[in-house]
């Protein structure tokens, strides 16, 4: 048996729909779940105590259990608390909720990492609350936070590949359908990891570039 | 006789159990350069909080330029009330500070800086606003640093950049919570040199320092605290003149001792 490319490479249309699903979930995730995790965040520092603690747990929860499975008992599960939902909107809530945890947990240490003064000052000259999160605490958590929110990002995108599980027509699902249609799963995961990759280094090249338009508002010491 | 820039009666303030400060009376002339000084853990920098509203005080009232800060006590008695958060914003607006460690936004530019209420609160036009902005950092000399970050400025020019954020906003007094304190020898000079031209333009200063030098050439008026009490208030040549009190005269040593500053 030898390597053949060329098998796979047939499929090419139904590869390309599968990749752009994979993006656009991702990103659409990605979105959601960066703000959910922000709103947690916020939410966890500046709301009363009982909502931090069942946000704290929340989050625990997320964090401390397997996505696979989170995912399963949202899709199979659902169903039983009358949450019946198609695979790709199973797919969004269930990658929305995961990375939200991950993300919220960035938001909090970039909240707790910015100097007390910061807003002192901001209130001396009369900012409101409200102006202060908009133009003080907003922008200057995402400039520490910014590596680490696009390395989630990454981690995010490497796991739209569990949403095959839940059927959702994303790369993994396509390709490994060709692969075994085709008797060629060497070629379907080597071509699988390729995409993968190439996704994680144009996000990874993207991050590094809006860190560089960012890094001359390194604190002052 | 005008009215106080400051009035402070009979102010009390407690973390937890601790009172750090213990029933303060202070006024400050208008137009006048008033230095706080004292010991660490005195009490100097939480009454300059309190005034600058960034601490409520447990008890006692403060008025600025007559009009109660943030509580005020209708009838004359001891109960006071809290003023609306319209009311402490208008006082407030009349005050500007400046903090040991500057604290300049780090995502913005000193323009930026010191443009940033004229623009978010006032709702100034940007170029308005840039205009006033260039102004100040002239005033403080620093007109050709506008474009910087935070980052790309030395501690010195930060807290003149902080002045200048300060001024634009025209406050009636100014408040310094120890300016000088996280600068090089080198570049408090610079700073202490535009604290000194303000004083002499006739704005209302209160300044929390160490710089003791600069408090007796400078100060008009000197209070002394000690353990959240003012052990002392009145121009400098009468607190510093001979005889000393003597708690003030062990200050002092401590600082001669150091070599860290001389009496004028």
């Amino acid at each position: 048996m030898s390597i053949d490319f060329s098998v796979v490479w047939q499929q090419l249309p139904q590869i390309l729909s599968a990749f752009w699903n994979t993006i656009w979930i991702w990103i659409v995730a990605t979105i959601l779940a960066v703000l959910l995790g922000f709103v947690v965040a916020g939410l966890r520092r500046y709301g009363p105590l009982w909502l931090n603690l069942l946000l704290r747990l929340y989050v625990e929860v997320i964090r401390g259990t397997p996505f696979l499975i989170q995912l399963f008992l949202l899709y199979f599960g659902g169903p039983f608390i009358g949450l019946s939902l198609e695979p790709i909107p199973a797919g969004l809530l269930g990658m929305t909720v995961y990375g939200s945890a991950y993300f919220s947990e960035i938001f909090r240490a970039g909240f707790a990492a910015i100097p007390p003064g910061h807003v002192e000052a901001a209130e001396c000259v009369g900012l409101s609350r409200g102006q202060i999160v908009r133009r003080i605490l907003v922008p200057e958590m995402t400039m520490l936070v910014l590596p680490q929110l696009v390395n989630m990002a990454i981690i995010l995108m490497k796991e739209t590949a569990i949403l095959s599980i839940i059927t959702v027509p994303e790369l993994t699902l396509v390709v490994g359908a060709i692969g075994s249609q085709q008797y060629a799963f060497v070629e379907a995961m080597t071509m699988l990891a390729l995409f993968y990759w190439a996704l994680v280094e144009i996000s990874d090249w993207l991050g590094r570039l809006a860190e560089k338009k960012l890094s001359k508002f390194r604190f002052a010491v | 006789m005008t009215r106080p820039a400051v009035r402070i009666r009979d102010v009390h303030k407690s973390f937890g159990n601790t009172e750090v400060l213990k029933g303060i009376e202070l006024s400050v002339p208008k137009g006048s350069t008033t230095c706080l000084l004292g010991p660490s853990g005195s009490g100097k920098s939480t009454l300059l909080r309190c005034i600058a509203f960034l601490e409520e005080t447990t008890s006692g009232l403060i008025e600025i330029d007559g009009d109660p800060l943030g509580f005020a006590d209708p009838g004359g008695g001891r109960s006071r009330t809290r003023l609306s958060a319209g009311d402490i914003r208008r006082v407030r607006a009349k005050i500007g500070m400046v903090f040991q460690q500057f604290n300049l936004w780090p995502h913005m530019t000193a323009l930026g800086n010191v443009t940033e209420a004229l623009v978010t609160v006032q709702g100034m036009k940007r170029s308005a606003a840039n205009e006033i902005g260039n102004q100040q950092l002239a005033r403080v000399g620093l007109s050709d640093r506008g474009h910087h970050y935070p980052s790309e400025l030395s501690g010195g020019q930060q807290q003149r950049v902080a002045i200048a954020r300060a001024l634009a906003l025209s406050p009636d007094i100014l408040l310094f919570d120890e300016p000088t304190a996280s600068l090089d020898p080198e570049l408090t000079g610079e700073v202490l040199n535009v604290m000194r031209e303000l004083a002499e333009t006739g704005m209302t200063l209160v300044i929390v320092t160490h710089e003791i030098g600069f408090a007796a050439s400078v100060g008009q008026k000197i209070a002394f605290l000690d353990h959240g009490k003012l052990l002392l208030d009145g121009p400098p040549a009468e607190i510093f003149g001979t005889p000393r009190h003597p708690r003030l005269e062990q200050f002092l040593e401590t600082y001669l001792d150091r070599g860290a500053a001389t009496l004028v």
